[in-house]
């Protein structure tokens, strides 16, 4: 029969050797713990730029620049005091050549009044292609590119076209999703935020 | 000596057509190929429809992106250029491989610390399987080797009851 060790040095060495590799362990564990905290905050982080929803009725707009294609900046905080609507177009969207004329319409009917001011934001478009639609449909109102897709993430847009009205105190007014029926449309909606 | 004379003229004429088609050459611009136009293209995606690579996207809106690469390239922008000025226009989405900057670091990132970290756990755990049974084979006394006739006896009373 082998002898048992029986020391108790040497049980002393064996316990503290094991207590030692316990706190090695505990250590590790608590690093990967951390680091899996710090992993989710970043995701968390993300998700929350990300998975915000758009901008509701009522809610203010956050400021955006619109850059047009004749080099002017456009700041909506400058805009305060008017009623802005923005809409959301593309060359190669068939929906946004319906609403274009009566956009342009309504613009040249409140343009002389400072009161209501048009803004195209051209969403992921090529600009020869931007500025031949401009040109087919007349359209006067300042355009620009939405450049890096900054103000249409700001509004989280689906598609185009999207208009979007903003009251005079600078907050969203209402939100068409899709075409306007007709130009009577656009004004229905202008006019009572005019009387605000 | 004045045999020779004659060809000066004929070499003077070949070498002002060969200098002036040379200059004609270096001022045509270079018209990019479909399959240099499909490289960089390749390397973007469809800003409209999601996960969609721009040399086989087949909407109108990728098309005008497909000729303005190829205008790009015409007008001599580098591949990494051309990239450059998409994500500008069209944002960081458009790039088949995100730029490795700010939380983008992740995706570089996160993939080999995980394959590690599994490295390393499967590491550990082979580890620990392993060193119970050496300790076991230092430690523990040999099983006491029981004879047939006390195994047949045990099973006998264990029947019994």
């Amino acid at each position: 029969m082998p002898e048992q060790n029986l020391n108790p040095a040497t049980t002393d060495v064996a316990q503290i050797e094991a207590s030692q590799g316990q706190r090695r362990l505990t250590l590790g564990w608590g690093l990967a713990f951390l680091a899996v905290l710090v992993l989710l905050v970043l995701i968390a982080l993300m998700l929350r730029r990300t998975q915000q929803g758009p901008i509701g009725i009522g809610d203010p707009v956050p400021d955006f620049t619109l850059t047009t294609f004749e080099g002017q900046q456009i700041h909506l905080s400058d805009l305060r005091g008017k009623v802005v609507v923005l809409n959301f177009w593309a060359s190669w969207c068939i929906p946004c050549e319906q609403e274009a004329a009566g956009l342009e319409s309504v613009w040249r009917q409140y343009q002389d009044s400072g009161q209501v001011i048009f803004l195209g934001a051209n969403y992921v478009d090529t600009e020869p292609e931007a500025k031949g639609y401009l040109a087919k449909f007349d359209i006067t109102y300042p355009n620009g590119p939405d450049l890096g897709t900054h103000i249409s993430q700001e509004f989280r847009i689906r598609g185009v076209p999207e208009t979007y009205f903003i009251d005079r105190d600078g907050n969203l007014a209402y939100a068409q999703i899709g075409p306007f029926s007709s130009a009577q449309q656009i004004k229905a909606i202008i006019e009572p935020l005019l009387q605000k | 000596m004045k045999r020779w004379l004659w060809i000066l003229p004929i070499l003077l004429i070949a070498l002002t057509f060969g200098v002036v088609t040379a200059q004609a050459q270096s001022g045509t611009p270079h018209t990019p190929t479909d399959d240099e136009v499909n490289a960089v293209a390749g390397q973007l995606y469809c800003p409209v429809c999601e996960n969609i690579p721009l040399d086989v996207c087949g909407t109108q809106a990728c098309a005008q992106w497909r000729d303005l690469v190829r205008e790009k390239l015409s007008q001599g922008y580098t591949a990494d250029e051309i990239k450059a000025y998409f994500a500008e226009q069209y944002g960081d989405r458009v790039l088949a491989e995100p730029p490795r900057r700010g939380l983008n670091w992740l995706v570089y990132i996160l993939p080999p610390a995980f394959i590690l970290a599994g490295l390393f756990i499967l590491f550990q755990a082979f580890r620990t399987w392993r060193i119970p049974e050496a300790e076991q084979a230092q430690a523990s006394p040999p099983v006491p080797e029981v004879g047939d006739e006390y195994l047949r006896r045990l099973e006998e009373e264990l029947k019994k009851r």
